[in-house]
């Protein structure tokens, strides 16, 4: 008879929420007439999500003080519930993109599913207390994203971007298994926090192994984060895939690799402190100055994109590598416009690549922001919010990032951060320029005739995502104090 | 009331801004924005009865106050010193000209294009009535917002390249200033401006120079300016030479001065002689420039120069004689591009060598470009006479040098508004001037003349600025280490 630990099912409730929408999508998948099926599904989706979104600020509210669950293995506080809820309210935004996407009728059960299974496993995963939690939320999600990219068969690049994506992210968790298992071997724990005990009591900070495990898990981690050198998959699988799941990809996963990095790093290997601060910076350098560079050149916007959410992966890691409170902080309120303009900016693609029937470039946006005002202020606020200028959120992430690494003593990092800054404004300026500069004559695009298809649900979604990016630089200080407490979880 | 003036004037053209963009008022957004910006400029007039120029408090007319972010102790603060309230008033003066001749014109995508132009109107006011730095750096970046659109849509031919220019080149400076100011606000633990005190370090300083050096233009840091200004329409150069530039003389004044006694003291000579470069190479150009535009653009450059050369000659009668120069130069470059612009409208084109013998049967244009002109080349009775005399008073006794420089600019000034005008007005009729090109229209009489009246009344009355901007040391701290 084995022992089976009490569960706190309060606690697990974001992620058991999304699972039973995920199971209510894929039964209506069989279920449901035709004509209701994508109705159905996408409100039993977004039901989900919103319900997740209920619960994790329920699990909020009610665990003022963090402590472990389930046999250690998960954690229950503040700093998990705020990257759930990040977490569900991008996937709650991505029903709305998704909605209206043109779909195979036959797998629409399937995808709404899989996206719900996807968030769960997220929600899951930035719990994680331990190395096989960890393993295990990050390939629950994984794998839904691998077949989410390649859910497309009938669109070019799809399949193939699914396929890229697994091979690569297989390789990522291999490398982040390993080094789970060398960490392991050094210091027979799972647990972060006895892992750390373990480096303390038997003086391990020297260890080798121990040394190469944290390497490697960093490394695997940066794979999900699309952090470079690890970001190779990433413009050609946000290219390929789908765009709504693009989008979705670029919010959510960045937020759970990046929390849970912050979380592994702090509470399993304070002793290492002075050597992961270095390494995270570096790879925050390198993931900045490659993000930046390449997107130069770029003329399909969803690489473009791509590239950009590489650089933006460098910023959050300078809050990363600053390894302080106020970072902590940073990092938490930067996802939160990050992940809305990301979903928004994929949006607005998605509904110039559904008008248009083809990919989307930087030449053939020309007079888009005139055609379509509301997407185009939209995505004009985002381009804004992505290159940090104020009166959006993504200023004040800036902001926050660069004082935390100022306040670490990293001025120089601050100094490349401003450097990869002003780089990032020709790529973000070249897409408002398309879209309002340019004469939509230039393009040569036969007129069809009507209206551009209305998207309603869409189109809040982008309009949603606008206002939180503009809300959140003005109510920075509600938006800080929610993360205030979440950030002292982490004895940073 | 009166302590949300400033808070008033920030954000009346703002919502103003919200509402064309929100609510489907079409073609009569000209007519509203109008509106707002003629209501900002009530307001303003009625802060300037209400302004206490001779406060002995060091906290600002109109102060508020109210935290923002708690965390890095970031605060919403804004209040007027005497010297950034002129440098309002300039801004709002201006920009209801602009919104007007933009009216007058009627610009495409109206709701687009007056909702931008009241929203630099917010962006601008809140840079000269910032006092946290952080605010003002926030007011700082979005006039760039604004500016970018109306020059890229609504701009010349070449103005794709122009704007790239333009924003690259002072986003590398104030990127650089936002370094500064997170350092600043971290070692200082308060982004305050009122309450900081000073700091030593001249990487600091140098950050927020270079910002405002980009911004003023100062030589030679001025790359952008050409283009930026012949690319834009012309009621768009009119505020970025006569407002735009003003803010990184209050960035001088209000940081570089205050904040950093020491670098200003060891960096003095070097910007004063890239100020005074500035001033003699910026004329020459604007001697040699083939049309309207470039004249009045390098003759920008020129006059920011002298003008920087009056805050870095740091003394009552030089910052007195600047800040008075500042509004002179804001009234006198705007009314110059919009009379650009309606030169250009009649003929289409602004180039010197096709113009010419305009004067003859056109009594009002020739009237306002000759009274403009002869007030731009310092005339001695004129309020720009008053205003660079005052500099060249106070920079002597910086060093006698610097007094000669600024002598031989004005000697330049007259060379080149000389030749503007008469290039423009007399000669023989040029074969761009068609015979039947229209006499000013009294729409723009109606902008015009409120302009030209400014500086008739600030000819007369110079006084009226350069006293009431060092009134009473203390109203200002920095100003208390002034040398008379």
């Amino acid at each position: 008879m084995i022992n089976t630990p009490s569960v706190d099912w309060f606690a697990l409730s974001p992620s058991l929420v999304a699972l039973g929408a995920a199971a209510i999508c894929l039964l209506s998948a069989v279920l449901a007439p035709r004509w209701l099926l994508r109705p159905f599904a996408a409100f039993v989706c977004a039901l989900g999500f919103v319900g997740g979104l209920v619960m994790a600020s329920l699990v909020y509210w009610r665990s003022p003080d963090a402590h472990l669950i389930v046999a250690d293995a998960a954690s229950r506080d503040r700093f998990a519930a705020v990257a759930q809820l990040i977490v569900m309210a991008s996937g709650l935004l991505t029903v709305g993109v998704s909605y209206s996407a043109r779909m195979r009728e036959d797998h629409i059960g399937e995808y709404y599913a899989l996206l719900a299974t996807a968030v769960a496993g997220m929600a899951f995963l930035v719990q994680a207390g331990n190395l096989m939690t960890l393993f295990l939320g990050l390939e629950w999600f994984s794998v839904c994203l691998y077949i989410l990219c390649a859910i497309e068969v009938d669109l070019v690049g799809s399949l193939e971007a699914g396929l890229k994506y697994l091979i690569i992210g297989g390789m990522g968790s291999a490398v982040l298994l390993f080094g789970s298992a060398l960490v392991y071997g050094s210091t027979g724990e799972l647990g972060f926090s006895e892992i750390a005990n373990a480096t303390r009591a038997h003086d391990l900070a020297a260890d080798p192994i121990l040394l190469v495990g944290l390497a490697m898990i960093l490394a695997g981690l940066a794979f999900k984060a699309s952090a470079a050198p690890f970001h190779m998959w990433t413009p050609d699988v946000y290219d390929g895939a789908p765009t709504p799941v693009t989008g979705f990809m670029a919010a959510a996963t960045k937020t759970v690799a990046l929390v849970l990095a912050l979380r592994l790093l702090s509470v399993a290997f304070p002793e290492k402190h002075d050597l992961w601060t270095i390494a995270v910076a570096f790879l925050a350098c390198t993931s900045l100055a490659w993000g930046n560079l390449a997107a130069l050149v770029q003329r399909r916007v969803k690489r473009l994109l791509a590239y950009s959410s590489i650089s933006h992966a460098g910023f959050m890691l300078i809050a990363v590598a600053a390894a302080n409170q106020l970072g902590t902080r940073a990092l938490l309120y930067y996802l939160i416009p990050y992940s809305a303009i990301s979903i928004g900016a994929f949006a607005v693609v998605a509904a110039r690549e559904r008008e248009l029937g083809e990919t989307v470039t930087i030449e053939n946006l020309a007079g888009f922001g005139w055609e379509r005002p509301v997407l185009g202020a939209a995505m004009f606020t985002f381009m804004l919010g992505f290159a940090g200028f104020p009166l959006t959120g993504g200023f004040m992430g800036k902001f926050l990032i660069f004082s935390a690494a100022s306040q670490r003593g990293w001025n120089w990092l601050v100094l490349v951060g401003v450097a990869a800054t002003l780089v990032s404004l020709y790529y973000y300026l070249a897409v408002i320029r398309a879209m309002y500069m340019r004469p939509a004559a230039e393009l040569g695009l036969a007129p069809i005739g009507g209206s551009p298809p209305r998207e309603v649900l869409l189109t809040s979604a982008v309009v949603a995502a606008m206002i939180v990016n503009v809300g959140a630089f003005f109510a920075i200080q509600p938006l800080v104090d929610l993360t205030r407490t979440a950030a002292k979880v982490l004895p940073l | 009331m009166t302590g949300w003036l400033a808070t008033i004037l920030i954000f009346l053209p703002l919502g103003g801004a919200l509402f064309v963009w929100l609510l489907p008022v079409g073609r009569l957004a000209g007519s509203f924005a109008l509106l707002v910006a003629l209501a900002e400029v009530g307001f303003w007039i009625n802060a300037l009865t209400k302004m206490d120029f001779d406060r002995t408090s060091s906290t600002p007319n109109f102060d508020q106050h109210t935290v923002w972010f708690s965390d890095l102790h970031v605060s919403y603060h804004v209040g007027f010193y005497a010297f950034s309230f002129w440098l309002a008033g300039l801004a709002v003066v201006v920009l209801a000209a602009a919104i007007a001749y933009g009216y007058w014109v009627g610009r495409d995508r109206p709701r687009a294009y007056f909702g931008l132009m009241l929203f630099l109107t917010s962006a601008v006011v809140g840079v000269f009535s910032s006092q946290d730095l952080l605010l003002f750096y926030v007011f700082f970046e979005a006039m760039m917002i604004p500016l970018y659109v109306l020059i890229g849509v609504w701009g010349g031919p070449g103005r794709l390249g122009a704007t790239v220019k333009f924003v690259i080149y002072t986003m590398a400076g104030s990127l650089l200033m936002l370094a500064a100011v997170i350092v600043f606000g971290l070692s200082k633990n308060s982004f305050d401006l009122v309450s900081t005190g000073p700091s030593n370090s001249t990487w600091l300083f140098l950050g927020f120079a270079i910002a405002f050096a980009v911004k003023a233009p100062l030589f030679p840091l001025h790359g952008w300016l050409p283009d930026a200004y012949r690319e834009s329409s012309p009621e768009v150069a009119a505020v970025l030479s006569g407002v735009i530039s003003k803010a990184a003389i209050f960035g001088f004044a209000r940081i570089c001065v205050v904040k950093f006694p020491g670098p200003f003291d060891d960096f003095r000579n070097v910007i004063l002689a890239l100020a005074a470069v500035g001033l003699v190479y910026g004329s020459l150009l604007a001697f040699r420039a083939p049309d309207i535009r470039g004249v009045i653009a390098y003759s920008s450059l020129a006059q920011m120069g002298l003008i920087t050369i009056g805050i870095f000659a740091f003394n009552i009668a030089s910052v007195s004689g600047a800040i008075l120069q500042s509004v002179n130069h804001g009234l006198l470059s705007a009314t110059l591009f919009l009379l650009a612009g309606t030169i250009e409208r009649r003929t289409s084109t602004g180039s010197l060598s096709r113009l010419g013998g305009m004067a003859r049967g056109r009594p009002a244009l020739a009237t306002a470009l000759m009274a403009t002109g002869i007030i731009a080349l310092a005339v001695p009775g004129s309020s720009a006479f008053a205003g660079e005399f005052l500099i060249l008073a106070g920079v002597f006794s910086s060093g006698w040098g610097w007094a000669v420089v600024g002598a031989v600019g004005m000697v330049l000034a007259a060379m080149y508004m000389l030749r503007l005008i008469s290039a423009v007005l007399h000669t023989k009729p040029g074969s761009a001037v068609p015979e039947a090109a229209l006499d000013l229209r009294p729409a723009e009489l109606g902008i015009l003349v409120p302009l030209i009246a400014c500086l008739l009344v600030l000819s007369a009355w110079p006084a009226g600025i350069s006293d009431r901007v060092i009134r009473n040391s203390r109203d200002f701290p920095a100003f208390t280490k002034l040398k008379p």
